[in-house]
């Protein structure tokens, strides 16, 4: 737990924590008495279950994917427990079956959804804007701007949840859920325990048509109610300053608002859906100049066009080739205070500055781009793949950058657990090459096993490596069906992927360890004659586990043998350098190991034709044995 | 330095690995021990492995963007020498750099495609933005204080010196961050980082 602090806040002396956006959802949470919590692991999302895990009293656990995450809190809502999921915006596309029963059927007690969404993509495939989701099913969505009030619109999301009978969709973005601010600590709403009867209501619960059709109705009509809420509620406040400019905004968007228009007026949108009619004209009536300033799609500033309020229109904008079209800021990436002032500056809302800071040069720097980690046990396959030129269609994880050079050994990369089907769909379309699909442990329990089947039962020849590293590795080291432990740490059944994979019908089957290059490239190319589906398990746990971690053995070049071929260069380990010795005969640079890098994964040794790299077990004796 | 009529502006950059993120924590933690509003941002996930890492920390009578905009850092810390240069566009004219000497070859220098710019040129490139500019061996002074792991704290005792910091106050932050057991060498570790700039 982080320390607290007493701060002097107008004169009274409040306990005070830095937390950063997911703490503070997860306290706000416990605070709430949420006694239900369920997600998926995606950045920027993971923290927020991962803390709350940690609070007494309260359920928390990882489920295979987004859409279970979300129907396990819908269940939990309907029992009668405050409840909540949480995912990346990408998992919400995985959930939204759900999400829109659960709009539909509403609950017994509170029920939130959370969107960590992620502008500018810092570790995601695309950048969508969830909160597009809030006005397609119809569910008001809240919209935090700091660690503060992620916590205080959590708990306002379980009351509004409860007062309308609806989920409510929590909106996080990156920024919001990696920065710590400072929080006031509450304590934890006190809850009636007596045991809840389980309500047998299925007009409201079983959405056949004939019962749907009317929950229609309804949803439509609490929707209304909530945009009477909006007008009053203190989720949404007008800060009146000049006249001159006003801006609507919510959100990450706000901070910007207020650096960059320190003098303008500002609608400060909490709940950015429904919007609040009557507030939005008159505080369109109260200022000369109104514009929208939001991260991401146009999602205000339309809404705010249909009502047909004016908006400041710059004159530099050329007539528009859209009508969803933003009108001074960008509709991609993050927003930041340069971006916001250089946009500004151009609609000519503000003066330029006077003395803009110089440019400078950098010339050409070398690229730092992420790598597969020294010992990552994905290596050894991806290297293989590479040397067999096959078509290889990727999936989400760690293994991912198995796309970078010098491996280039991924062709496809979309969602979770889209390897298999892409790879499957090739091969029924009758591509020529071999297709091989890529995908990790966890991500084959998230979306990897319906894939598997559809190959088994369409009868389709592609080869799947489901590399098990034991972990979900890319977002931190969360456990998993495979990994005998829950979030809870409580011990757990591990799934046993080759059982599994049987069970699904696949008969070449096989598991072998994820160092070992020989065993992989020969299983590849036996599997490569025969013309039907097979799977490849590699399974060794992740190098930066800390039980990996105490194996870690940094391995020796013997420089009288190496001659410098690159063999070695070519698996692509950070731990391998370009030494500054160099080969007589062909004046080309020795190998060398980095021993503060180095894991002792042998890989490198098994490749280098001239056993100049020694093994673990060879590291004992003297040099000169060899 | 006082971010009492505007605020101070800190941007930490290095490679994933380095304690970059404990680093800022602690400097958020100072920031808020002197009285002041805090944020600290810092982005997690894909880029972690093995490649760049940025964290922001401001200190302010209210703080509103957590994020800082290129030309607006008051001090730029680098544990990494090819890092302070990537990020030197951060630095406002005439901010203060703090320079780990250290450098980790990223994999296109590893294998052979691109060239690790040397020191003097490396030097030369940060004066664009700033005449004062300190490198500190952080590493070589926390590895023979026992572990170079610490080097982060050795940063953080120079930068205290620095921005004339209340060296009790930033002690104590760093000690409520590191576990118990490593007290002593991380107490070391701040000492010698700030004789470094106390010395100079």
């Amino acid at each position: 737990m982080e320390e607290s602090y007493l701060v002097n806040v107008k004169g009274t002396m409040m306990v005070k924590r830095l937390l950063s956006g997911n703490e503070a959802v997860a306290r706000g949470a416990w605070e709430a008495g949420a006694r239900v919590g369920s997600g998926y692991p995606g950045t920027p999302s993971t923290e927020i279950m991962e803390t709350f895990a940690t609070y007494p009293g309260v359920y928390a656990e990882w489920a295979p994917n987004e859409k279970v995450a979300m129907e396990v809190a819908i269940g939990a809502a309907y029992a009668g427990r405050r409840a909540f999921c949480t995912m990346k915006h990408v998992g919400v596309n995985v959930a939204a079956d759900a999400l829109f029963f659960g709009a539909m059927t509403g609950i017994e007690k509170g029920l939130v959804y959370i969107s960590a969404d992620d502008p500018s993509m810092h570790s995601s495939q695309n950048e969508q804007d969830n909160r597009q989701y809030a006005r397609f099913a119809r569910i008001p969505c809240l919209d935090p701007a700091d660690s503060q009030e992620a916590k205080d619109f959590m708990k306002a999301a379980f009351e509004i949840s409860e007062q309308y009978d609806t989920p409510v969709l929590l909106r996080l973005t990156t920024r919001v859920c990696h920065t710590s601010t400072p929080v006031d600590l509450d304590a934890q709403h006190e809850h009636d325990l007596a045991p809840i009867q389980y309500p047998r209501n299925p007009a409201k619960y079983c959405m056949l048509p004939a019962n749907a059709r009317k929950r229609h109705v309804v949803i439509e009509h609490r929707l209304d109610e909530l945009a009477q809420f909006a007008e009053v509620t203190p989720l949404n406040r007008v800060e009146q300053r000049s006249s001159e400019i006003g801006i609507i905004t919510g959100g990450i968007a706000y901070q910007y608002a207020r650096e960059v228009f320190p003098d303008a007026s500002v609608l400060k949108l909490g709940m950015v859906y429904p919007l609040p009619v009557k507030l939005v004209k008159d505080f369109a009536r109260s200022v000369k100049k109104l514009i929208v300033l939001e991260e991401l799609d146009p999602f205000i500033e339309q809404q705010v066009r249909l009502l047909g309020v004016e908006l400041f229109q710059p004159q530099n904008l050329s007539s528009p080739k859209r009508a969803d079209q933003k009108s001074i800021f960008p509709v991609f990436g993050e927003l930041n205070t340069s971006i916001v002032r250089a946009s500004a500056v151009e609609a000519g809302l503000i003066a330029g500055e006077a003395e803009p800071v110089p440019e400078i040069a950098l010339g050409d720097l070398p690229p730092r781009p992420p790598t597969l980690c020294a010992g990552c046990p994905h290596r050894s396959t991806f290297y293989i793949l590479s040397k067999l030129k096959v078509p290889v269609n990727g999936d989400i994880g760690c293994y991912t950058l198995g796309i970078a050079p010098p491996l280039n050994a991924m062709h496809t990369v979309g969602c979770m657990g889209a390897s298999i089907s892409v790879a499957h769909g090739a091969a029924v379309a009758g591509d020529a090459e071999r297709h091989v699909a890529v995908i990790g442990d966890s991500t084959f329990f998230h979306t990897g096993i319906p894939a598997l089947i559809n190959v088994v039962y369409n009868q389709s020849n592609v080869i799947t490596v489901i590399m098990d590293n034991r972990i979900t590795g890319m977002t931190g080291h969360q456990q998993n069906p495979g990994t005998g432990k829950t979030l809870q740490n409580k011990p757990s059944v591990q799934l046993n992927i080759e059982t599994l994979v049987r069970a699904c019908g696949i008969e070449h089957v096989k598991t072998i360890e994820g160092y070992d290059v020989k065993a992989i490239e020969s299983t590849l190319k036996e599997w490569m004659k025969m013309d039907e589906p097979a799977v490849l398990i590699t399974r060794e746990e992740c190098a930066l586990l800390p039980s990996a971690r105490k194996r870690w053995t940094p391995l020796q070049v013997v420089e009288e043998k190496c001659n410098g071929c690159t063999a070695c260069f070519r698996i692509g380990c950070p731990a391998i350098l370009k030494s500054s010795k160099m080969d007589e005969k062909y004046n080309r640079p020795l190998a060398e190991i980095d021993p503060f890098l180095c894991t002792g994964c042998e890989i490198c040794a098994q490749v280098c034709p001239r056993d100049a790299i020694l093994f673990r077990s060879q590291l004992a004796r003297p040099l000169t044995e060899g | 330095m006082d971010a009492t009529e505007k605020p101070v502006r800190f941007f930490l950059v290095g490679v994933g690995g380095q304690g970059t993120i404990l680093a800022s924590d602690v400097l958020a933690e100072v920031g808020l021990k002197c009285g002041y509003d805090v944020k600290k941002a810092e982005i997690h996930g894909m880029s972690q492995r093995g490649g760049s890492v940025v964290s922001n920390v401001v200190w302010a009578r209210q703080v509103f963007s957590p994020i800082i905009s290129v030309g607006e850092a008051d001090v730029l810390i680098a544990f990494e020498k090819l890092e302070a240069l990537r990020f030197l566009p951060f630095l406002q004219p005439g901010g203060l750099l703090l320079v780990n000497d250290y450098s980790i070859a990223p994999v296109t220098v590893s294998a052979g495609v691109a060239l690790y710019p040397k020191d003097d040129a490396l030097y030369s490139q940060l004066r664009q933005r700033s005449q004062s500019q300190t490198w500190v061996k952080g590493v070589e002074l926390a590895d023979s204080l026992g572990s170079a792991k610490a080097a982060n704290v050795v940063l953080l005792g120079s930068l205290s010196a620095l921005i004339s910091g209340d060296a009790d106050v930033w002690l104590e932050a760093v000690l409520q961050r590191v576990p118990a057991k490593f007290a002593d060498l991380n107490k070391k570790a701040f000492e010698a980082g700030r004789a470094v700039v106390m010395e100079k």
